[in-house]
């Protein structure tokens, strides 16, 4: 059995590492240099507890069991997540009825863990809150992780038990013969195939198309954001909303699993042809630093150290689209991925694994019996004892070579993100949190180049900061 | 190396901990001259300037520990934690001298919309690539800020072969020095924008173009004013952040600029931990930074040595028209060297230290030149409870 899984998003690298549990061929092909590089790279990180969605729909289920999951997925996976906690904050009487309306919801969608909470309730969790807030619904199981790291380390795990990852490689048709798939055809490659899964996030409509199946149109929901570095020290303590509206859940302000805070987003809806369109606006960024500091005023602005714009895939029946087409064959369709698909991603794979393929394929898949569900983290020793640290450098001196001076990150963690596929800057910044912080790179990234350019033999102009012609240096000063 | 010198020259044992593998910080990048003229009273490039304190302090009681990084601070239990290759140490030490310098400011921070391509450089990691690695960081460059980098950078670029099309400066004057604007923007042709600033930046993959457009008197872009560059760089020079962080929860840390407040014996809140240079102030010139770092190293050596008891701190206002300050308290056992640098550019002024210490006129003053001066302790009476600095219109 070949299963060929397209996009290694979070939803396709969940996918693909529930599937690398069976005995099957798996394939997971990536546009990208890096799993984890479209939507799911630039969202707000976090597990949502499962409250807001509309009882009934595929996405709540799906949003709540997912929450249920993630504890013991990232520990498996040695990814962080925390359970902070959100709180969605109303400042009016009308918004104290849709908290109301909310803990309803949250039942129905068998969420624990709800509490409705007074002022004075609020203010003692979160003392940097608007004051004039007059209530708030509590959510304890609500969490936030680092999105990019969930996806890189599915792949990884999957990896590590069996499967191939075909990054840089950009699916451009299928061979269909007798209603079955047979072949995925890539720009570089053909690759047989008797199931496809489509986790092609931004895109999915477009891939679907190109099978011939049918999917609901996909137009891009850009969110900006701002991120604060974490020397501003704690600015809240949980994740918090405004109350939400039918169309958005709003500008939130939450605390970033390294410490941080980030704000936003915003939601502007973008043409269909607009897939790619991940800048910022000046507009965009205003209306998020506004609607942040109503509800948390006196933010640190002076500690801004980054600005970014994400993705979100909106259908127009704003639920995900999660079918096994039959005709052709075997074509997976998981698509619609928007908030809260980060949340949902782990229950989407349950999902498509153990409900889908058997059920509506009628394929019966066989697990693995020496699965490994455990990924070697890559590791940093700064978060660890001095003890501890010391032997690491008698071992390799490599380890007390602090490459990035922010985020105390060691030249053997720089080489390890590129032993485990790291080719740019931006994946190693992504994998390890170099360049990541106060100076964003600025006292290091030429001796991150060096290393990349030592581990990979390229030359040092060749080094790229992220997708191809994002070339950093043009030559020699001389020869 | 300044402080480690002052405070060997006190005869106790000084370890200098240095994060590269070379003492001398971003001066050794710094291959202009200009340096030492106060200090040593020759001109030197950066390198040299760094050379010189190199063998000042190798004659000295000095251990040197390059490539060495301060992991965790204990200042109460007055211990430093080090990660080396060699290893995890840890140091005790009688007192503490912080001298980290500053960061530039990152082009996240600006809040520019846009996109995110390659080919934005803050100035000094420009200067990095230029100077030391021998690699041009693109052909054609837009520089944001006239900060004294910005300017040393547009005229380094234009040397080495890239187009430099233009210095955009959001303030109404230049940031950097005259001498600077001169030698490295007007005697190269290159246009600067005063009251202007970038207000995008585009490019898929690598940067393509940058928007410019003038700005009112809030920063706020001018409708119709814009202008777009063709450009595959962008550099900045848009300010200096002290780094401070490793002591943020210990002493007093100015919110605004985030520099450490220190007295002029470079002591902080804390009796036993001074510091000196960039991390508490961003002066204009290295010669500054030493003469201070000198200092703070002279006093924490008598306090590890136990010879002088902290005095009483009589606090520094700054009064009118003072944007940056230094020092902000008074100690009676070193002299009082301030520095001052201006909110905006005013003529005929006097500087003024009350109560009646000191007062100077000015024809000129700007906030590009920072205006510096001594008060012998003897004519600064111990009893006072402040001293105000300011600067105002003379009326003579």
């Amino acid at each position: 059995m070949n299963v060929v899984v397209v996009g290694a998003g979070i939803v396709g690298a969940a996918i693909a590492r529930k599937l690398s549990m069976y005995d099957l061929n798996l394939i997971i092909l990536e546009k990208q240099p890096e799993a984890g590089w479209g939507i799911t790279k630039a969202n707000s990180g976090i597990v949502h507890a499962g409250y807001d969605d509309p009882p009934g729909t595929l996405r709540a289920s799906l949003c709540s069991r997912g929450n249920m999951m993630y504890e013991e997925m990232c520990k498996q996976l040695k990814v962080d997540f925390k359970r902070i906690g959100s709180l969605v904050v109303a400042f009016t009487g009308d918004e104290v009825k849709v908290l109301h309306e909310l803990m309803r919801r949250g039942e129905l969608n068998n969420v624990k863990g709800l509490k409705l909470l007074d002022r004075e309730e609020v203010l003692s969790l979160e003392p940097r809150l608007n004051g004039n807030v007059i209530a708030a619904l509590y959510a304890e199981t609500a969490g936030i992780t680092e999105p990019w790291m969930v996806a890189i380390a599915c792949v990884e795990n999957a990896v590590q038990n069996g499967a191939k990852f075909l990054p840089n490689t950009k699916v451009i048709g299928f061979e269909i013969v007798k209603e079955r798939i047979r072949y995925v055809l890539t720009d570089s490659d053909k690759i047989p195939a008797d199931v496809v899964i489509n986790a092609t996030g931004m895109e999915s409509d477009l891939l679907a198309k190109l099978a011939g199946v049918y999917h609901p149109p996909l137009h891009p929901r850009r969110g900006q954001y701002i991120l604060i570095d974490k020397n501003a020290g704690n600015i809240v303590n949980s994740v918090i909303f405004p109350t939400p509206t039918e169309d958005s859940k709003g500008i939130l302000v939450l605390p970033t699993v390294d410490g941080g805070t980030l704000i936003g987003p915003n939601a502007e809806d973008l043409s269909d042809r607009e897939r790619e369109s991940v800048s910022t606006t000046l507009e965009g960024l205003r209306e998020v630093l506004e609607k942040a500091s109503h509800l948390v005023p006196h933010l640190p602005v002076n500690r801004v150290i980054k600005t970014f714009a994400g993705l979100r895939p909106e259908t127009p029946s704003k639920d995900f689209y999660i079918t096994a087409e039959t005709s052709p064959w075997g074509f997976v369709n998981v698509g619609g991925m928007r908030s809260p698909g980060l949340t949902a991603a782990p229950a989407i794979a349950e999902y498509v694994v153990e409900y889908l393929i058997p059920e509506k394929l009628h394929i019966s898949l066989t697990r693995k019996k020496d699965f490994n569900p455990e990924r070697r983290k890559i590791p940093h020793p700064a978060d660890s004892t001095p003890e501890k640290w010391h032997e690491m450098i008698a071992r390799d001196k490599r380890w007390g070579r602090i490459v990035c001076a922010c985020n105390e990150v060691t030249e053997m963690e720089i080489r390890e993100a590129i032993r485990r596929g790291a080719r740019t800057l931006d994946a190693i910044k992504f994998r390890t949190r170099a360049m990541f912080g106060k100076c964003q790179g600025g006292f290091c990234t030429h001796r991150i180049m060096k290393i990349l350019a030592e581990e990979t033999g390229q030359a040092l102009e060749d080094v790229l900061k992220a997708e191809a012609g994002s070339w950093i240096l043009n030559g020699k000063v001389r020869p | 190396m300044a402080a480690a010198l002052g405070a060997a020259e006190q005869g106790v044992e000084v370890l200098l901990v240095e994060r590269e593998d070379r003492n001398g910080g971003v001066l050794n990048q710094c291959i202009h001259n200009g340096f030492g003229l106060h200090y040593f009273r020759e001109e030197l490039t950066g390198p040299e300037y760094a050379e010189r304190f190199m063998k000042l302090i190798e004659s000295r009681n000095i251990r040197t520990f390059t490539g060495a990084h301060v992991w965790k601070l204990a200042p109460f239990e007055n211990t430093a934690f080090i990660v080396s290759e060699s290893g995890i140490y840890d140091v005790y030490f009688d007192a503490l001298v912080v001298t980290t310098g500053a960061r530039e400011r990152p082009f996240g921070a600006l809040m520019i919309p846009g996109d995110r391509p390659a080919g934005i450089f803050t100035a000094g990691l420009a200067q990095r690539f230029v100077n030391i690695e021998n690699h041009l960081p693109g052909k054609r460059a837009l520089i944001l800020g006239s900060g004294d980098i910005g300017l040393i950078m547009a005229r380094r670029l234009t040397l080495e072969g890239m187009e430099v099309v233009g210095v955009v400066e959001r303030l109404p004057y230049p940031g950097g020095l005259e001498r600077n604007v001169q030698q490295c923007l007007v005697d190269f042709d290159i246009p600067l924008y005063l009251s202007h600033t970038v207000t995008g930046v585009e490019g898929k993959g690598r940067l393509e173009r940058v928007y410019i457009s003038e700005v009112d008197d809030e920063f706020k872009p001018v409708k119709g004013t814009e202008k777009v560059f063709e450009v595959d760089t962008l550099i900045l020079s848009v300010g200096l952040i002290p780094q401070t962080e490793i002591l943020k929860n210990f002493v007093e840390i100015d919110p605004k600029t985030f520099g450490f407040i220190t007295s002029n014996t470079g002591r902080t809140s804390l009796d036993s931990v001074f510091a000196a240079g960039n991390d508490v102030i961003i002066y204009d010139l290295v010669d500054y930074v030493s003469t201070e770092g000198y200092t703070a190293g002279k006093h924490a050596a008598l306090h590890a040595l136990r010879k002088v008891t902290p005095s009483r701190r009589i606090p520094i206002i700054p009064g009118e028209n003072i944007g940056v300050l230094f020092p902000r308290f008074y100690e009676e056992q070193e002299d009082l060297r301030i520095y001052v640098r201006v909110r905006k550019p005013l003529e005929n002024v006097r500087v003024v230290v009350e109560p009646g210490i000191y007062s100077r006129k000015f024809d000129r003053v700007a906030p590009n030149e920072m205006i510096t001066f001594t008060i012998p302790s003897e004519k600064i009476p111990p009893s006072l409870n402040r001293i105000l600095v300011e600067v105002e219109k003379d009326e003579g």
